[in-house]
């Protein structure tokens, strides 16, 4: 049901009744490496191309998170997702594969809680009854695609960020035990005018505040509502900036402990990532390997997941255009035993 | 950013541009400096080494030496690459890799390397100048407005002076 401007709620509280994370080496030797349910000691998968590395990482999310739902892939309404290649080829293949009706999306590296909110709203309304939300990115197919060739030696600054390998996959249903979706913010387009492809936390900074000050707004709440808010993929850079915007718009951001998915899944002492992690697979992995496990555990009571994205092209840049960005936001609540 | 640029902008994205400006951290030039040039000098030094080497066992003269010294730090710069060590020295080096042949060499190796997948054709002969085609038209363009000033300016060629 709409809320406010750009909110909805969800009456029924979809719940998240399976997910998985599979991620690649170099996120198991993270410090979120325990919480993954695959990690893959071979960055190709054993894949002749990263793109059908990628592809695979998704469709291995896919068919844990089904399992683990306890269901099998013909009963799965619907399945919407995103990544990061053009065409969005990952998702479609993955489609493919799996053989359910499918609605590919694009969000960048938003894409993760765009496909949630999406599904939980199929689910919420009675459009299905099983729906499965996925999002991954591949380190290598995105440097290779917006970037360099992966093996070309090119000094990256301190702003940059690492791409994480990794995919998150979550079946919703309208009844069942597991995490409860309360309610979603979808974000405007901001555009700041940074032109800076090696520094998009920067750039992705104010569509996350942007949309969780509507967030707030439509839902005539104030942070200390959530025990936890974390940003997709904004590192280091984009996160010190959201801070400092949050307390320039008079957000009590302090009521609630606030963090960033890219700054969670490596370690900046051993791993050298610049000012930390990106991608869609970032929030994803992070949001269904780690944060719902911390959730069912009773850490906390309810979480709001901003998935930040960056909605430029290898092409848009070259032409001296400037990088829009969108951030969408959904809340989960602890579901009860 | 040039004050053109900024006319562009409104005053709110000025004053983000502004704070991102303040909290960014910013390339540290001195120690990439350092970095650059001690990985330079410690390519040049090999490459110097190979050249005595040819000089001195190979039965070449100090010209005829340089051809076959840059083969070698080609291959050596290709190896290095396809094992995957190329970028991670790169990362630390900055331009002391990439201004001398080898980091040409990687330009080409990691183009070929990375479009493997797309075929032999348009894959790797394709995409194999993806990033040194820049580098060999700005190259022949430099070298045609020398070669004319040359031309122009030595009067023993001939020309205006």
């Amino acid at each position: 049901m709409l809320q406010g401007y750009q909110s909805w709620i969800y009456e029924n509280q979809p719940t998240i009744i399976g997910t998985a994370a599979v991620v690649g080496p170099f996120e198991g030797q993270g410090p979120l490496g325990d919480d993954f349910d695959i990690i893959h000691g071979d960055l190709m998968l054993g894949q002749d191309s990263w793109e059908k590395a990628e592809k695979t990482l998704l469709e291995e999310s896919n068919k844990l998170a089904i399992e683990n739902a306890g269901l099998t892939k013909e009963q799965i309404n619907f399945y919407i997702g995103g990544d990061l290649m053009n065409q969005i080829i990952s998702s479609s293949f993955a489609g493919r594969t799996l053989a359910v009706p499918y609605i590919g999306i694009f969000g960048a590296c938003s894409s993760s809680m765009k496909s949630l909110a999406l599904a939980s709203l199929l689910i919420d309304s009675g459009s299905a009854k099983y729906a499965l939300a996925s999002a991954c990115s591949h380190n290598a197919s995105v440097e290779k695609q917006f970037r360099y060739p992966t093996e070309y030696g090119s000094q990256k600054p301190p702003t940059a960020q690492f791409t994480v390998t990794g995919s998150g996959s979550a079946v919703l249903a309208n009844e069942g035990q597991g995490p409860k979706v309360i309610s979603a913010t979808i974000g405007r387009v901001i555009d700041m005018g940074l032109k800076d492809p090696y520094n998009m936390g920067a750039a992705m900074a104010p569509a996350a505040v942007d949309t969780i000050q509507a967030h707030f707004r439509d839902l005539q709440i104030d942070p200390g509502y959530y025990d936890l808010i974390v940003t997709g993929d904004l590192a280091k850079v984009g996160y010190k900036l959201a801070s400092e915007l949050f307390n320039k718009h008079n957000v009590p951001i302090k009521e609630t402990q606030y963090y960033d998915c890219g700054m969670m899944i490596y370690d900046y002492e051993k791993q050298n990532v610049q000012s930390g992690a990106s991608g869609c697979g970032c929030s994803a992995v992070v949001t269904y390997g780690h944060l719902l496990k911390r959730l069912q555990k009773g850490e906390f009571n309810r979480i709001l997941v901003v998935a930040t994205g960056a909605l430029l092209s290898p092409i848009s840049y070259q032409q001296g255009e400037s990088i829009p960005c969108i951030a969408h936001a959904v809340a989960i609540k602890r579901g009860e035993e | 950013m040039s004050s053109s640029k900024k006319k562009k902008l409104t005053p709110v994205q000025q004053e983000y541009n502004e704070l991102v400006k303040k909290v960014e951290p910013k390339r540290p030039l001195l120690v990439n400096c350092w970095h650059a040039f001690v990985a330079g000098g410690t390519i040049c030094l090999i490459g110097q080494g190979v050249q005595k080497g040819f000089i001195m066992w190979g039965g070449f003269d100090q010209k005829a030496a340089g051809n076959p010294t840059v083969a070698v730090m080609i291959i050596l710069s290709t190896i290095l690459t396809t094992i995957g060590v190329y970028d991670k020295i790169a990362q630390w080096a900055g331009a002391g890799t990439a201004v001398p042949v080898t980091g040409f060499a990687n330009t080409m190796s990691s183009s070929a390397l990375e479009h493997k997948s797309e075929g032999m054709v348009l894959g790797v002969g394709g995409k194999m100048f993806e990033l040194a085609g820049p580098v060999i038209v700005f190259g022949t363009v430099a070298a045609f407005i020398i070669g004319i000033l040359h031309w122009l300016f030595n009067p023993s060629i001939g020309g205006l002076m």
